[in-house]
């Protein structure tokens, strides 16, 4: 069991994500249109390339490496069985949001966040309760274009979380942020995509590798 | 424990004798944290089964001391049975003694909602209304569904299917409907936002390949009529067709007896109208059932009248009257009647009188000194 646990981390990719995604898929995607420069928020300036007619190009580069890094982070959750909890607060793509969850067997969250939920949850759910191990954030902001209370949150309970950042938004508290476009749904397909296939790569290779163990 | 010594207090700053003893009573209810704090009693599976055995095989002792076969023992059978052994004058019938099955006596509850690895079972279960949430996603999924029918018959240039629904028949689920339903609280908010995404989802041309779905969430409304019986006419010996109806108001009961190839004549208690109801306006009141219908001099009507006023019995009159003429009479024109309120009962009685006061709404005059 501790080789089970032990093994994938010796890898610098284990589950094999670069081959998921290229450049050309990210920029036919449109994952590098970000907002109108006044909309920029002071610390993502780092990971925009430049701003092309008062509109904000976000680097493709540093987005690979971060989404890389995000991809293999979640994989390895997933096969160690962490509960991975989806969240997005744009009405647009909460049904996308929610049928990708249910695909991979992880849960989603993109109605109205209580505010108790994870710092109050052994009283809103009851004594025992499991909280999430990783939240996967697909927008950060709110309806009201204010940071999401679960990041927040997250950081007080010391869950990490992976998020997609807009240039509107602040990466700070997010453990892996990847900035890119969060408002057209060629990006959100492609993103939805891409953590589907990694949790059900990573639950499959756990699968497997029980298998083998038990025939040893 | 009534009766305990709880404290041995020490009086401060004092000399010698400084113990007194306090002896306080109390009883263990007092001591008890609030235990309404921790919400509903929560049952666990094994005590339902519990449950579920023991009223099995107390069904089957009763069978037995009644004198019963055990194994055709119904629920009426116990009703009955505990009825009979234990007699009780309270008028409350849920305060009654009572046996039935637990799964009717202890209400649904939600099982514990995770497995052993502490996974939730549902997907949805960290928004907290996980069956609310589930059913909204569920039904934007069938709206999507049709918008996705719908697209691909404009694609292939097909008409649109129109068939309108029947609106007035039906009513969507009420909110407690949908809380027992679902098994959690709904809010106003929420209720109203389901309903207007079902509206939504049946304004669409090509809702019918839902309708099972929709149907779920609908209830039929039968129109009003359909449940009362009209009778059919009775002929007497001459082979003159009659109808009888009875009606009320206030404390009087009349009932009327309304013929056919009548001149108008209309007998109360053996006397003419215009002797037993010297006022206008009470002549009025029986006249109207066949002025509304146009029938004022086809009928006869003999009727007997006790209890109340004139006004009263005027008013019980009207509506034995009406009650005799549905069966004269179109089903419209029945449904006109009932519109107009000649078919209801009058519902007003005299309210009583309050004490501390002078009659039912007046009170006593206000005296500033």
């Amino acid at each position: 069991d501790d080789k089970l646990l032990t093994e994938p981390l010796s890898h610098p990719d284990f589950f094999s994500v670069k081959e998921l995604f290229t450049l050309k898929d990210l920029f036919d995607a449109r994952v590098h249109l970000g907002h109108k420069k006044g909309c920029r928020h002071r610390f993502m300036e780092p990971y925009i390339f430049g701003c092309r007619l008062d509109q904000d190009i976000i680097d493709l580069d540093q987005t690979m490496q971060h989404l890389q890094l995000a991809l293999n982070f979640t994989a390895h959750v997933a096969y160690r069985g962490g509960i991975i909890l989806f969240v997005s607060r744009r009405r647009q793509f909460c049904h996308l949001v929610e049928s990708t969850a249910r695909a991979c067997g992880e849960y989603a969250h993109t109605r109205y966040w209580q505010g108790g939920l994870l710092t109050n949850a052994h009283i809103q759910f009851g004594p025992g309760v499991r909280l999430p191990d990783l939240l996967i954030f697909l927008s950060t902001l709110n309806n009201v274009f204010e940071p999401h209370v679960a990041i927040r949150d997250a950081a007080k309970m010391n869950i990490p979380t992976v998020g997609v950042v807009d240039t509107n938004c602040n990466p700070c508290l997010i453990t892996y942020p990847i900035p890119g476009n969060d408002d057209s749904p060629t990006a959100m397909e492609l993103y939805c995509k891409l953590f589907r296939m990694t949790i059900i790569r990573a639950k499959d290779k756990r699968r497997q590798s029980e298998a083998i163990e038990e025939l040893q | 424990a009534v009766g305990r010594v709880l404290r041995l207090c020490r009086r401060w700053g004092a000399g010698p004798c400084a113990q007194t003893l306090r002896l306080i009573c109390t009883t263990t209810a007092v001591q008890k944290r609030n235990v309404g704090a921790s919400g509903p009693e929560k049952y666990t599976e094994a005590f339902i089964k519990k449950q579920i055995e023991e009223f099995n095989l107390g069904k089957r002792h009763l069978a037995n001391m009644m004198g019963e076969d055990p194994e055709t023992f119904t629920q009426e059978d116990i009703d009955r049975a505990i009825a009979y052994l234990f007699p009780s004058g309270l008028f409350d019938k849920q305060a009654r003694p009572l046996m039935k099955h637990p799964t009717e006596v202890f209400p649904e509850q939600r099982k514990i909602q995770w497995g052993e690895d502490g996974r939730p079972f549902h997907f949805l279960f960290y928004t907290g209304k996980q069956s609310y949430y589930s059913l909204m996603h569920e039904t934007y999924e069938k709206f999507l569904n049709v918008q996705k029918h719908q697209d691909q018959l404009t694609a292939q240039d097909l008409p649109l299917q129109k068939e309108k629904r029947n609106l007035a028949g039906s009513r969507w689920l009420t909110k407690i409907e949908l809380e027992e339903m679902l098994l959690e609280k709904v809010s106003d908010d929420d209720y109203s936002r389901f309903i207007q995404l079902l509206q939504k989802l049946v304004a669409l041309p090509c809702a019918d390949i839902e309708e099972k779905y929709i149907q779920k969430f609908s209830k039929e409304v039968p129109v009003q009529l359909q449940k009362v019986v009209i009778e059919p006419l009775q002929h007497d010996e001459r082979g003159v067709a009659f109808s009888t109806g009875e009606g009320k108001r206030k404390t009087a009961r009349a009932t009327a007896i309304v013929y056919d190839n009548g001149t108008g004549k209309i007998t109360v208690n053996g006397i003419d109208i215009l002797h037993y109801f010297p006022v206008l306006q009470d002549r009025e009141q029986l006249l109207f059932p066949f002025q509304f219908l146009g029938r004022i001099g086809k009928h006869d009507m003999v009727c007997t009248v006790s209890g109340g006023g004139r006004s009263a019995q005027a008013g019980a009159i009207r509506l034995a009257s009406a009650k005799a003429l549905r069966s004269f009479v179109t089903e419209k024109e029945v449904e006109f009647m009932r519109q107009a309120g000649l078919l209801t009962v009058d519902p007003r009685v005299k309210e009583r009188k309050k004490p501390g006061q002078e009659g039912p709404r007046r009170k006593f005059t206000w005296k500033k000194r």
